[in-house]
């Protein structure tokens, strides 16, 4: 009998160890494949990084007019020549026409030596980029850049460089990718998020307190709720439909400045920094509120208790403990929503971004420009250098947010109270 | 016992209390002397704290909280609609069960109820008086602008008293505010609840019957009545209550058959 | 008991007492006109977004409906080939220009006509005389011929050419794109979001889940813009160099539906990964009790007690590659193309929106108000969505709380 059962567990336990160990080997190529997914999301960010980084930098291909060398006087070059010697070189090599303009727009005597420098550069050797490498490239087949180069441009000379730099940063747009810079995108910006911090910071904390400390259980507030987390997934696109029906169209007199007399003469329509702000502004206020709500609900009750217990009204607990004990709560989610304004792109489109604009924004009532829209503006160009200058401004772009989300950690991380 | 008049602090009168459709405290009449500990005891879920909280209408931050019957403060039934609950609470302090000093200084954390309740007089005085009264001003006046979170349990509970004595109460209500302490820190809070007790009504909550022995002047003895409701089943001075109580239910729980 | 009620009798009658509070016993309501205001002022805050819900109902709604109600006049390039008086119904037109079918309304001065009956080859009309209610006047001969363009809700949905200036609308060709970039991206984002969720919430140990989800959150933070760029200078070329140059075109639904697939990842394994970590631990035990391996407690046991989580999910990211719009701008192309070919150039809706809109809108015009028409029609299907996925975490919740 006892035998009868050995064999029965016997040829059951070999049942089962075969079977358990197909188990396992299937158990192992799924976790393969679910740890594989996860690395495919990684290398999806470091490609993308790189993909920008890789036209970020990289050999140019540079042809000039005249050979700088050509313009040496009497064998000094002209980075070290007098600056009435350079006027010369000027007046020699640019048609009488815009000698005067330039004369007229400033005297030669006004200007630096340095000014006058850059004019030369400018106008007389009047360097063009004929062909641009990538970072690969430059990087892993330097022989090659330079044999082609060699090959396709003969007078060109090939140097490196880095469509990212200070004068990028500082000069305004330009029709010529080598001179264009994101000033005025960068200054429209933060001209656009100031004001949608503005409108949307206060309104969303706002409501946020409402519903959590005041709203009782009624329809309306019921209502209230589930819009706003509705309006979170409404498309970004739509928002800037209703910006350009309601504070572009509709309330043009006020947007365009108008009403105040402030009129940019050179829109005189609602298509300003305000209105752009102000839609923005729309599109991030569920997503501010819902933040804040999380940061207020995380307060402890007892708080709330020993406040009202004490004979404070409602608003006195609100604003002496509930929101003190929220705060780094309520700014880390609104820094998270506000860089998520900072990125969007598609309803300041609809809005109606300038797509050319070589003047710093002055106000809330002036023409706008963005980062994201320069992006999009440049890569939508089908000229290589374009695309440099487009991953230039996405470096921008992305240092920006990252410094904005490290401050919003830091925020955490230093005043949060602990219970 | 002589003949003598008793003032009333204050005094439920067939109180019931409801959380949306369900009554959790049921027709309760229960009278609390003047500058006395009284002591509420009974099971778990009786409804001991609702009945607390309702002499102070702090149930009502409920949303479905509502109550139905009277109680009475200097003869004014506080559940009149034309009542500030705000304005009761100023009279009516409460000691919670877990010690909830506000993160802010010791010096604050007893000086922010008079501020917002209008205090005119000197703060500083304010603050060392109630200290000196919760019985916690030598260990902590040399750290007032410390955070109150850094205290210990038992000291954070008795800066939340001073905090409540600052606003100058009537009544204190206390919901079994040594349940998260020590023995040491407990003994400490029974010994200054009766020093308050010569200056404030005291109500307490407790589970611990020889607490309610020891510091209370009367107790009120609460059960679960039928459909898990609270009813007050017997109330009168903590002696008689625990040495020869009217009801056997009393005298089960007392010695610990049930509970 | 009885002794004691009588001997406690009385309230104590100081009924106006001060304090060094200046309080009196007085425990009246206090006009608190500071709290009422500011608990107006909140209010107002909160109804802000039902106000901007409206306003979106509102303003798409009342320009989608001048955009299905306005009638719009053509020139045909024809012109009268002599003068004609108030009786004349058949009469002479020039004989090149745009083409006519009996029953469509054309105008001439002020008057409208119903076309009986067109003869292209020999440009002879034959017209019922004063529709819609026109007067009918004498013409001068050379006065110009307008036919009408009115969109009709059932072409709006049935026809396959979008075309708004020549009098085309059909929502098929910006539709159909739609659908096939959405569904490229879920075909990327599906697997590889459930995928990442279940390892990072049945496999990964703390410390790699602590360094992979912020890698997913930077994810899901890049900007769009960014995307786009990514899809057209990275993703392209690449499926050109694999596929062949001929093969995929240089703007193509293909490489911005994998993009935006990249983008709404995150978000799919975010959310999965909530609702798998909602699972109760109670239920893992009790298959691995069983004797179940890993894998068949997270496919067999997790994963189905989580599903509807997970679906909610899959639902809102359908939500959103539906109305992802730099991606589709930058790299599907412009102009509506109706193709299943997804390596052809097609614009979405979205991408029609943004392209429509980049130029200069005048208001009113056929243009301006068929992006309202779009945007109402976009506006209701991410809504229908959301509210679907709602419902079903919700459903979800009341199990598992």
């Amino acid at each position: 009998m006892s035998t009868n059962i050995f064999e029965d567990n016997t040829a059951q336990s070999e049942a089962f160890h075969s079977n358990l160990s197909s188990r396992h080997r299937s158990g192992r190529i799924w976790h393969f494949v679910f740890q594989a997914s996860t690395l495919i999301g990684i290398i999806a960010l470091t490609v993308l990084l790189l993909n920008v980084l890789d036209s970020t930098f990289g050999y140019i291909a540079v042809e000039d007019e005249i050979n700088p060398a050509d313009l040496a006087i009497n064998g000094i070059p002209i980075e070290q020549l007098h600056q009435i010697d350079l006027v010369w070189i000027l007046e020699q090599n640019v048609s009488k026409g815009l000698f005067r303009r330039l004369e007229s727009e400033m005297p030669w005597e006004e200007r630096t030596r340095e000014e006058i420098y850059d004019l030369v550069v400018a106008r007389v050797v009047n360097p063009t980029v004929v062909d641009t490498w990538s970072l690969r490239e430059s990087i892993f087949n330097r022989n090659q850049v330079f044999q082609e180069a060699a090959e396709k441009y003969p007078g060109a000379r090939v140097e490196f460089k880095s469509w990212l730099s200070s004068a990028f940063l500082a000069t305004p747009q330009s029709p010529e990718p080598e001179r264009a810079g994101v000033r005025t995108a960068i200054l429209g910006s933060l001209w656009t998020i100031a004001i949608t911090i503005v409108f949307a910071f206060p309104l969303g904390v706002g409501a946020a307190i409402y519903l959590e400390e005041y709203a009782t259980d009624t329809p309306i507030n019921r209502l209230i709720q589930t819009n706003i987390n509705n309006l979170a997934g409404v498309p970004s696109i739509i928002y800037g439909i209703l910006g350009l029906a309601i504070f572009v169209r509709a309330l043009e007199k006020f947007t365009s400045g108008a009403v105040f007399g402030l009129v940019d003469p050179t829109t005189a329509n609602g298509r300003t920094i305000i209105s752009a702000g102000m839609t923005l502004g729309l599109l991030i206020l569920p997503l501010i509120i819902i933040n804040a709500q999380e940061a207020i609900k995380a307060v402890p009750n007892s708080l709330r208790q020993a406040s009202f217990g004490m004979g404070a009204t409602r608003w006195q607990t609100v604003w002496h403990h509930v929101l003190p004990n929220a705060v780094s709560g309520i700014l880390t989610g609104t820094i998270l929503a506000v860089s998520r304004a900072i990125g969007e792109t598609a309803p300041l489109v609809v809005v109606g971004a300038s797509t050319f604009i070589t003047f710093d924004p002055d106000g809330p009532f002036s023409k706008f420009t963005t980062l994201p829209i320069q992006i999009y503006q440049w890569t939508a160009r089908p000229q290589d250098e374009f695309r440099n200058i487009a991953a230039a401004a996405i470096l921008v772009l992305l240092a920006l947010l990252l410094s904005m989300n490290a401050t919003a950690i830091l925020l955490r991380n230093r005043y949060s109270t602990k219970f | 016992m002589a003949k003598k008049d008793i003032e009333l602090a204050i005094e439920a009168r067939n109180l019931s209390i409801y959380y949306g459709d369900f009554r959790a405290v049921t027709e309760v009449n229960l009278k609390v002397v003047q500058n006395k500990i009284t002591a509420i005891i009974g099971p778990s879920g009786c409804g001991k704290s609702t009945m607390l909280r309702a002499f102070n209408r702090m149930n009502e931050l409920v949303p479905t909280a509502w109550a139905e019957g009277e109680v009475l403060y200097h003869g004014k039934n506080i559940y009149d609609p034309d009542v500030d609950p705000v304005e009761v609470r100023r009279r009516v302090g409460m000691v919670f069960q877990k010690p909830n000093p506000f993160p802010k200084s010791i010096y604050d954390n007893v000086a922010w109820g008079a501020r917002v309740n209008g205090y005119k007089g000197n703060m500083d005085d304010l603050v060392e008086q109630s200290l000196k009264g919760a019985a916690i001003w030598d260990e902590v006046k040399d750290k007032l602008d410390q955070n109150g979170l850094s205290l210990s349990g038992g000291q954070q509970q008795r800066l939340c008293i001073a905090r409540t004595i600052a606003i100058k109460p009537d009544i204190i209500l206390m919901d079994e505010p040594c349940s998260a302490l020590d023995p040491i820190a407990t003994l400490h809070i029974e010994e200054l609840m009766r020093e308050l007790s010569e200056d404030y009504t005291i109500i307490i909550v407790t589970h611990n019957m020889q607490q309610a022995a020891r510091v209370s002047d009367y107790t009120a003895f609460f059960n679960l009545g039928e459909g898990r409701t609270g009813i007050l089943d017997e109330f009168g001075e903590t002696d008689k209550i625990f040495t020869n109580p009217d009801h056997q239910t009393t005298e089960d729980y007392i010695t610990g058959r049930f509970g | 008991m009885a002794q004691q009620t009588e001997t406690i009798t009385s309230h104590t009658a100081k009924s106006v007492v001060t304090d060094s509070f200046n309080r009196t016993l007085d425990l009246r309501k206090r006009s608190r006109w500071g709290e009422s205001i500011i608990q107006a002022i909140l209010f107002f805050c909160g109804a802000v977004s039902i106000l901007t819900t409206i306003g979106i109902v509102y303003e798409l709604g009342k320009e989608s409906a001048s955009f299905f109600t306005t009638q719009l006049w053509e020139q045909t390039n024809r012109t009268l080939q002599g003068s004609i008086d108030e009786f004349t119904t058949e009469f002479d037109v020039s004989t090149t220009g745009f083409s006519m079918e009996a029953g469509d309304i054309i105008r001439i001065g002020e008057e409208a006509m119903q076309v009986v009956a067109f003869n292209e080859g020999e440009g002879i009309i034959t017209v019922q005389r004063g529709a819609q209610e026109t007067e009918i006047t004498s013409h001068r001969k050379g006065e110009e011929l307008f036919s009408s363009i009115r969109v009709s809700l059932v072409e709006f949905f049935t026809s396959t050419r979008w075309n708004p200036q020549i009098g085309y609308f059909g929502i098929w060709p910006l539709l159909n794109a739609t659908l096939m970039t959405a569904t490229t991206a879920m075909i990327v984002a599906l697997p590889l979001g459930l995928s990442i969720a279940i390892y990072l919430s049945e496999y990964a140990t703390t410390r790699a889940r602590s360094i992979l989800k912020p890698i997913l959150e930077i994810l899901a933070g890049i900007p769009t813009v960014v995307y786009g760029y990514f899809a057209l200078t990275f993703m392209t070329p690449l499926l050109r160099s694999i596929l062949g140059r001929d093969v995929v075109e240089i703007y193509n639904t293909a490489s911005a539906g994998i993009v935006i697939g990249i983008l709404i990842i995150p978000m799919v394994s975010s959310m999965s990964e909530d609702a798998l970590s909602a699972v109760p631990r109670a239920l893992r035990e009790a298959a691995y009790g069983l004797g179940a391996t890993k894998l068949e407690t997270a496919i067999k046991v997790v994963v189905p007690a989580a599903v509807s989580g997970i679906v909610a999910a899959f639902i809102v990211a359908i939500s959103r590659a539906i109305g992802e719009t730099m991606i589709v701008a930058i790299a599907a192309g412009a102009g509506p193309n109706f193709t299943f070919n997804p390596f052809r150039p097609a614009e979405t809706m979205t991408g029609h929106i943004v392209r429509i809109s980049g130029g200069d809108l005048s208001y009113d015009s056929i243009d301006y108000n068929s992006i309202f028409a779009i945007g109402l029609f976009l506006f209701f299907m991410t809504l229908t969505l959301n509210i679907i996925s709602q419902r079903v975490v919700r459903r979800f919740r009341e199990v598992y709380e």
